[in-house]
């Protein structure tokens, strides 16, 4: 049985169609990163609290064991990426907005590579229960691959509280440039839908779709062949059109089910987990194989990149060694953004490591000249590109007037960011950077208003707290009085009279 | 004619009569709601307890002004927006501000080797953020203290200072 893609789908809001520029890093197969010297693993990889590190300097470690654990409710623990020695936990670099220093453990390689072994691996899965199943991924330190880190494990734990219809295996990468997902499912198909059954398993569901998009190809080849091999009928691959950003999970969701993820909602609130395919790929490593996430296919690509690729490197590996085995930089290179063009970070050096969340290397010619921003002129071509069908032109009104009202009825917070109105704008509004930090300042107001309403209530609660002891005072003093008066003449007399006896024995 | 102008005029009269009673009634049975002013003008007010407006606290200020027409502008951690919200709520003259606005991202910080435990920060603390028993040292919850720094002058070894929450 041949497994063909199936189209029917619902609708998407707006859009873009953008030059592809994938072709460049998708002519050669994945090249492996070889071992660097030194890797650098930052604790903070994923959304949530970092992890706490369990070893020191001095610690000699092996390949997939645990080094820092998850800390708190939403964390996921980071396993050494090789064998070697732990030489210190200290700042380095690492690929935030602004490239600055976040703690690390960093390992000195032993060239080694022994594997640390876990007991129980491969686990029998279909014997686990799913709550089980669950604690399992969980220890694995698998987080989203598709850019969100959001740890993979807590977002299952979540997930299983809601009624639930369909797993969705987003294979979508509708952002320019980045290849990573495209090679993973023609290499490494039969892993990724492992993944989905383990995943199916673990959230007791009897359907998953497979979505990819008509550009890739390939991909769909790969997955086709995996899914004849496999039989199961429970999964069905679905070809989506290549519209950016399509690959968004509400969006995708919407696509796919043609069902609409409401304001401030989960996917789960319409019966949906979406799962990257990386992420099944690597949930199935894990499993099955007993490997932790300590790798990742990334793609190294731009026209500053001598010659691009997708590369697979352990987590931990200093960019600079990526770009390496691409063939280095040309002469042009000029700008990095770990990321996509659209909603990727500049970084200034390449010392930073490849973390768990870098799907993408972008190393461009030209840093993208910031044209001069003119009026809005309210011709509503970013309201026609949204795909979350809001009105960034209202929206821009109000985040320039500071108006957290009308921002909050017009929906800000349901903003993806994709930078779809950036790019249509005509007078070179930087509407997505407006929007980010008119969020910043929502939130900042919001903690404010918390915080003075807790302190009202402290003060409220302390004033109570005085006017009680101030009365219960004045109730004993008033009492005190009463006694003294209900005591009357005969009683001081008594007592001056036993003062002046004790008076005149001391005399004698 | 005459019965034509009368009966106007008596109509008249009365409809305003009867409005008159209506509305003494309504002014009698339903008074301004104070109370709901009061905490209107609570809400507008940053909370910080600080009592640089000269009164006790926020709420007492929010009294002060709405029955005993104290100035809106005496709130400087507030800022002028305070200062024009609470124009705009009460339909008074919004005034420039008494002050200059002070730093909101300050939080006091106890020297813990220095403190004595004499109880007087604590006492004087407006939300209750400071921690400790007599002779015992004392600390500050850094998430409640709101900065107002009311708890700096009483301390007779100088052991408070004002730092960045961050």
């Amino acid at each position: 049985m041949t497994a063909a893609a199936t189209y029917d789908l619902g609708k998407l809001h707006g859009g873009l169609r953008l030059p592809g520029e994938k072709e460049q890093s998708t002519s050669r197969g994945v090249q492996q990163v070889p071992l660097p010297r030194q890797l650098f693993l930052p604790l903070q990889q994923h959304v949530g609290e970092p992890a706490q590190p369990i070893v020191a300097a001095g610690d000699r470690v092996l390949k997939g064991q645990l080094i820092a654990a998850a800390d708190g409710e939403l964390s996921a623990p980071i396993h050494a990426s090789t064998s070697g020695t732990v030489l210190a936990i200290e700042p380095w670099p690492v690929s935030r907005r602004h490239g600055e220093a976040g703690p690390c453990i960093v390992i000195e390689s032993d060239g080694l590579d022994q594997a640390y072994h876990y007991d129980g691996h491969p686990v029998q899965y279909q014997e686990l229960a799913p709550d089980e199943l669950l604690q399992k991924i969980l220890q694995g330190g698998i987080v989203g691959l598709g850019g969100a880190v959001f740890p993979t494990a807590q977002k299952l734990m979540q997930a299983v509280t809601a009624p639930l219809t369909h797993l969705i295996l987003n294979g979508v990468e509708c952002e320019p440039f980045i290849s990573c997902d495209d090679m993973l499912m023609r290499e490494q198909a039969r892993n990724l839908l492992g993944g989905a059954q383990i995943l199916m398993h673990a959230l007791r569901l009897e359907k998953c779709f497979v979505v990819v998009e008509s550009d890739k190809p390939e991909a769909i080849h790969g997955i086709a062949v995996a899914m004849s091999e496999l039989d199961d009928k429970r999964i069905v691959l679905k070809q989506v059109p290549t519209i950016y950003p399509s690959g968004g999970e509400d969006q995708l969701v919407q696509l796919v089910t043609n069902l609409e993820v409401p304001s401030g909602g989960l996917p789960t609130d319409v019966g949906c987990v979406v799962q990257n395919v990386g992420t099944a790929a690597a949930i199935h490593r894990w499993i099955v194989d007993g490997e932790p996430l300590i790798s990742r296919i990334t793609t190294i690509t731009g026209d500053g990149i001598a010659s691009p690729v997708n590369v697979e490197a352990r987590i931990g590996t200093p960019v600079s060694e990526l770009i390496a085995v691409a063939g280095g930089y040309t002469e042009r290179a000029n700008q990095m953004i770990i990321g996509g063009p659209m909603t990727g970070k500049s970084v200034t050096t390449d010392r930073v490591p490849l973390v768990k969340a870098t799907n993408c290397v972008l190393v461009l010619s030209d840093v993208i000249p910031l044209a001069d921003e003119r009026p809005c002129i309210r011709c509503g071509e970013c309201a026609i590109v949204c795909p979350i069908e809001l009105q960034p032109q209202q929206l821009f009104w109000f985040a320039c007037s500071d108006n957290e009202k009308q921002l909050r009825a017009h929906g800000l917070t349901d903003c993806i960011e994709c930078g779809c109105c950036d790019l249509v704008c005509p007078s070179h509004i930087p509407l997505t950077a407006d929007f980010r930090k008119a969020k910043a300042r929502m939130r900042e107001m919001e903690d404010e208003k918390a915080r003075a309403e807790r302190a009202r209530l402290r003060f409220e609660a302390r004033t109570t707290r005085l006017m009680q002891e101030q009365a219960q005072r004045d109730q004993e003093l008033a009492k005190q009085k009463q006694d003294a008066l209900s005591a009357g003449p005969d009683a001081i007399r008594e007592i001056l009279e036993r003062s002046r006896s004790k008076n005149q024995k001391d005399d004698q | 004619m005459l019965t034509a102008v009368l009966t106007a005029t008596a109509t008249i009269t009365a409809i305003a009569i009867v409005a008159g009673l209506l509305l003494a009634y309504a002014n009698r049975r339903l008074p301004a709601d104070a109370d709901k002013l009061v905490e209107q003008v609570n809400e507008l007010l940053p909370q910080t307890q600080c009592a640089q407006c000269g009164f006790p606290g926020c709420r007492p200020y929010a009294e002060a002004i709405v029955s005993s027409g104290a100035k809106i502008n005496l709130c400087p951690p507030g800022g002028q927006d305070t200062v024009q919200r609470l124009a705009d709520l009460l339909g008074r003259e919004p005034l420039e501000l008494a002050a200059a606005v002070p730093d909101k991202s300050m939080i006091a910080l106890i020297d813990e080797a220095l403190c004595i435990g004499c109880m007087h920060c604590r006492t004087a603390c407006p939300v209750d953020a400071i921690v400790g028993a007599h002779q015992y040292m004392h600390t500050i919850l850094a998430a409640e203290c709101t900065g107002c720094g009311l708890c700096l002058p009483p301390c007779p070894v100088d052991c408070i200072s004002m730092v960045s929450a961050r």
